[in-house]
């Protein structure tokens, strides 16, 4: 039995959002490129993304409702809460915008989350090792596109390079937030669910820059100034948006208990 | 308009092939297009084992495969044609031995 | 249906006496029901008939993505969202399955796709009307996919091979999208609020018609008919085929606790089929023309989607040239 002082908010449920708001976000994104791929294979595969990052929000969030204990299901999370309530990362609610910009999106997320998959898999917490398990297949298979796709653009035509160079310019600010731990994670640390986020920092950085030389793109520094906020819920203006189109149905026929 | 933009015909084509589960032998199955052997194999990847059909895809540039014209279908084929031995519908067996 | 109107370049059919030895040769393989494979001598009419066949009903499979990509980003729970995306994903994947056939018969996908981006390319006339409401997803399943099925079960054994595995393939795979669409609906009318019972009916409003016009003009009006029979690469005529779809619907219309918006619909003991009202001929003839709802809307998404994406093309294409460059 769980007294009332765990209920709610405990830094593990924090956590858990964390990792459930991650994938519905980024995956909702996948939902808005339905049609608009540049080639038809590549809207399949965008589609398997999109699918294996909403099973995974489901996965965490459905964990993150049990402990929460408030009669909620993950349903309830995704589609209820408020944007500042969610606790994904800046990076992922970042619009579409050209194919370089999903890409690095996606490639600077995939390289940070196939690091905390794999340490997250060896977690005390016996629940989120085995969806870490789980995800961490996806997301290796993940990592392996974007990085490729990474390296056709950079290394592909001028045209594709400037795009790919741009994109990761602009997106570069997001990053900061993924490597600096917060009290919630070093309560995760502490409990030795999760790996502190400066240990992922450096196996982070590794797949970044080899990925970069070999698409002949430029780093930017990493102690330029970076952008934070949405571990915390304090979010870039996008997700409201994003959030307002996802969450319509239910919000709109809240008497609507089944769909 | 395909005067300006570039082609999908400048991703050649693939003919593609999956092992199954079952361990059976590399089936071909359609094909895909692709700017290079790796693409090649993650687009087959997404596009004919959705649902866990295979274990395993070969890809092979439409262009390399030789195949035999219809033409030779008589000389290649027929002479196997009156070996009715065989094949197992050959060898009739008393109905109770059942299904083998 | 997916394929509707496909020219077939002859109303007036050949006797085997009149062919010449190559295609009575060819058409007596398909009275066999042999497979006709691409290596095969076919005639010309045969060959440009399958092209524009299969890649009007590749084009639907395509252009039919967007009406449900409409809802995908707001899909009410979640595993209503994964299950519209894995039917939105099949969709690609029929499509994708239908050029290739397509492609053994010698045609160009970006010239078939250019077709169908100026007009000159057919595709299913149901995907033009907009989807307005959550129940659209069900509806779309449910009479258009089971339309569809209806369609394509036949064509399974259609004479051309790569074709007809396609189909074999299409079909193991959509078995899915059309319960997936009755169940969103049954479980709106069964446990929903009456907002919700109102929009599953206004959805059937909507798309009945349009769902029985998917089978094409009536027989005496279809004059390609005949010729793709005779090449079995059409097995049923439009109203034996709209009859066989109606007969299973209205039973499911009927649990469902909804209604067709047509007053002419009712049960004939003697034939053991239903009749229904007066089709609206003019509307179809618009909508294949080009004048439906969203006609304009669908083949702009679809042209801009191939347009922005040339210089990612581009791309790929320069970066494996280089890659082969340097292990060489």
């Amino acid at each position: 039995m769980q007294n009332a002082a765990q209920k709610t908010q405990t830094p593990l449920t924090t956590f858990l959002l964390r990792l459930g708001d991650n994938a519905l976000v980024l995956g909702q994104r996948h939902a808005q490129l339905c049609g608009k791929a540049p080639t038809l294979e590549e809207e399949l595969a965008l589609m398997n993304v999109g699918l294996d990052l909403f099973g995974q929000a489901r996965n965490w969030l459905t964990y993150a409702a049990e402990l929460e204990d408030e009669g909620h299901d993950a349903d309830h999370l995704a589609f209820r809460r408020d944007a500042h309530d969610f606790r994904n990362l800046l990076l992922v609610e970042q619009p579409n915008g050209d194919f370089a910009d999903i890409i690095g999106r996606q490639f600077l997320f995939d390289a940070w989350h196939v690091h905390l998959l794999e340490d997250l898999a060896q977690s005390s917490d016996p629940r989120i090792a085995e969806v870490a398990a789980k995800s961490l297949k996806e997301a290796t298979y993940h990592l392996r596109r974007s990085s490729q796709w990474v390296m056709r653009l950079g290394d592909g035509t001028e045209e594709s390079h400037a795009r790919m160079q741009r994109a990761v310019n602009n997106l570069w600010q997001f990053t900061g937030e993924m490597l600096q731990a917060d009290e919630i994670d070093q309560a995760m640390q502490e409990a030795d669910i999760a790996p502190s986020p400066e240990r992922l920092a450096s196996r982070w950085k590794a797949t970044v820059e080899e990925v970069f030389q070999q698409a002949t793109l430029e780093r930017p520094p990493y102690d330029a100034w970076m952008y934070t906020g949405g571990k915390v819920g304090h979010h870039t203006e996008h997700l409201g948006f994003l959030l307002a189109e996802m969450q319509y149905l239910p919000r709109a026929y809240p008497d609507a208990t089944v769909w | 308009m395909t005067t300006e933009a570039f082609l999908m015909a400048d991703w050649p084509l693939f003919e593609v092939f999956i092992r199954s589960k079952h361990g059976l032998n590399h089936k071909h199955v359609g094909s895909v297009h692709a700017a290079d052997r790796s693409m090649a194999i993650e687009n087959a990847r997404e596009l004919y084992t959705r649902r866990n059909e295979g274990v395993s895809i070969w890809v092979v540039p439409a262009s390399d495969i030789t195949a035999s014209s219809p033409d030779e279908k008589e000389p290649l084929f027929d002479p196997s044609n009156d070996k009715v031995y065989r094949h197992a519908s050959f060898y009739k067996l008393p109905k109770e031995v059942g299904h083998m | 249906m997916y394929a509707q109107l496909v020219e077939t370049g002859s109303t007036q059919l050949k006797t085997l006496d009149e062919m010449g030895p190559e295609e009575r040769h060819f058409q007596e393989r398909i009275n066999d029901e042999i497979k006709i494979e691409p290596k095969n001598w076919m005639p010309d009419a045969y060959r440009k008939t399958l092209i524009r066949q299969i890649s009007q009903h590749a084009h639907s499979e395509i252009v039919g993505m967007l009406p449900e990509g409409n809802w995908l980003t707001r899909a009410p729970t979640l595993k209503r969202k994964l299950q519209l995306m894995a039917k939105i994903q099949d969709e690609a994947g029929h499509g994708l399955y239908l050029y290739s056939a397509m492609e053994t018969l010698g045609a160009d996908r970006d010239d078939e796709i250019d077709k169908l981006h100026d007009g000159r390319a057919k595709y299913s006339s149901i995907f033009n009307y907009p989807t307005l409401n959550w129940a659209d997803m069900g509806t779309i399943g449910w009479l258009v996919d089971g339309a569809a099925i209806v369609n394509q079960v036949p064509l399974q054994r259609t004479s051309y091979g790569p074709y007809a595995r396609a189909m074999i393939r299409v079909c193991k795979e959509e078995s899915f999208h059309q319960r997936q669409g009755y169940q969103i609906l049954l479980t709106m009318m069964q446990e929903g609020t009456d907002e919700q019972k109102a929009m599953v009916q206004d959805s059937i409003n909507r798309f009945w018609w349009p769902a029985l016009m998917m089978f094409g003009p009536s027989d005496d009006n279809s004059p390609n008919s005949a010729q793709s029979m005779a090449w079995k690469i059409k097995r049923h005529s439009n109203d034996e085929l709209r009859q066989r779809f109606l007969d299973q619907t209205v039973p499911q219309l009927e649990l469902l606790g909804c209604t067709a918006p047509d007053p002419d619909l009712k049960y004939n003991e003697e034939t053991g089929h239903y009749e229904f009202g007066e089709i609206d001929w003019q509307e179809f003839f618009d909508v294949v023309k080009g004048n439906g709802p969203c006609n304009r809307e669908r083949i702009e998404s679809r042209r801009s989607a191939i347009d922005n994406g040339a210089w990612v093309r581009e791309a790929a294409v320069a970066y494996a040239e280089k890659r082969q460059h340097q292990a060489a």
